[in-house]
């Protein structure tokens, strides 16, 4: 299911979580939502599950404001850290409930899922660790299949074993059962081989969406001689510089043209990579609330 | 596995032609599905086809509806013309300024050569 926001705003008695939010999240793909704490991440997730409304702009599922609309919400499935689960009843207890609740839920897979990440039926949810109760989320997320998914930093407090036992399962099931996913996480190393396109919110503004492809070559690092970095570095977006005596490493954001290219390789500028995580960090380091 | 600038697909595309120039992959053989290979390099399931596309585009790969993907007869020589053009423009002529300046002379690369090498690319 596409979701598409536009001008979506959110004003909070002190603060406003989302200003003037627009995005489009097309079918059947895995999409990327980052952001540090208190961007507006699970604000912006919540809108789209039907759980709050906006104080301004338009939420769209299918085309379709999700508010109120049962028949749409209940193919939108979203797991918050410990949200939605009946804490003093045994996990095979929650899955029953909602077995009758969701259309597209598969009991079997959920009850493999249990056993496969070491969770026994008969537990009681608040008798779990933090990481064992958001693994009980993510079985959750998974098995409910429904067609448009999100997970609201549904790792925390998963180990980092656990951690990659989740994305493998979740990529093999969503290989046979292609969905719309939208994926709220800032450990993104982890996630950046799985997600398509890439969202990032700073302080409640949209700061990027792109596919995950295109960022990844957007980002890149010349270092070299000062000035002739510099001079390359003109009119680029730079969002982080570095100098080591005479050498200067400037990180920019932005396509270098080819002949800008061919010019700095023969400058004897040295052309990296950077790691999403590092453009993540560069990018949202200047909080400006 | 997967760094640098270039997206995951290209790294992927790059990874079976290299399988393929080294024998690793032969021709006729299958390769992993979409899946099988998603999972195993723990990346997106579109981003694993998008590599076998831009495979099949070229020629290297073809598609057995309903059955997977296998490596096409001859691919390997494509490959290997492909890449000796390639070679010199993307690798050698970094390899020689830098060469250049660190003050390396012409006849110091042939004598290393022929002598190190000297049956060029073929001696493995």
């Amino acid at each position: 299911m596409n979701v598409t926001l536009e001008d979506v705003s959110v004003r909070f008695p002190d603060t406003l979580a989302l200003d003037t939010v627009s995005l489009d999240w097309s079918e059947g793909r895995i999409h990327g939502l980052l952001g540090r704490n208190g961007a507006g991440k699970s604000t912006l997730l919540s809108l789209i599950a039907a759980g709050r409304r906006p104080t301004s702009g338009t939420v769209r599922v299918e085309g379709q404001d999700p508010w109120e609309r049962g028949m749409l919400t209940e193919r939108i499935c979203l797991v918050r850290e410990g949200g939605d689960l009946i804490d003093e009843e045994p996990i095979s207890d929650t899955l029953g409930m909602l077995e009758t609740l969701r259309p597209t839920f598969d009991r079997a897979y959920a009850d493999d899922l249990l056993e496969s990440f070491g969770l026994r039926p008969k537990a009681k949810l608040n008798t779990l660790s933090r990481g064992q109760r958001s693994t009980v989320g993510a079985i959750v997320g998974l098995a409910t299949r429904a067609p448009l998914t999100l997970l609201d930093e549904v790792h925390l407090g998963m180990d980092a074993p656990t951690r990659q036992r989740f994305y493998d399962e979740l990529i093999a099931d969503y290989a046979e059962n292609p969905r719309t996913y939208v994926i709220s996480s800032h450990l993104i190393a982890e996630l950046e081989p799985i997600v398509e396109t890439v969202t990032i919110l700073r302080a409640g503004s949209l700061l990027l969406q792109a596919e995950a492809d295109d960022v990844r070559t957007r980002g890149l690092t010349l270092t070299g001689p000062a000035a002739t970095v510099t001079e390359l570095a003109q009119g680029l977006p730079v969002i982080g510089s570095r100098d080591l005596g005479p050498t200067r490493q400037l990180t920019l954001f932005g396509e270098l043209a080819a002949t800008d290219l061919e010019r700095a390789r023969a400058a004897d500028v040295e052309i990296g990579a950077v790691p999403l995580q590092d453009l993540f960090i560069h990018l949202t380091e200047e909080d400006p609330r | 596995m997967f760094d640098g600038r270039e997206p995951i697909y290209v790294q992927i595309a790059e990874a079976i032609r290299g399988e393929i120039l080294s024998g690793a992959l032969q021709e006729g053989e299958q390769v992993m599905s979409t899946t099988q290979y998603a999972t195993t390099y723990r990346i997106n399931p579109a981003t694993a086809a998008k590599a076998f596309a831009e495979l099949v585009d070229e020629g290297v790969l073809y598609k057995q509806r309903g059955v997977g993907m296998f490596v096409t007869d001859g691919a390997a020589a494509r490959l290997r013309t492909k890449g000796s053009d390639s070679f010199f423009a993307e690798r050698l002529s970094p390899v020689l300024r830098e060469a250049a300046h660190l003050g390396i002379t012409t006849e110091q690369l042939v004598s290393y050569i022929t002598d190190q090498h000297p049956t060029g690319g073929t001696d493995r």
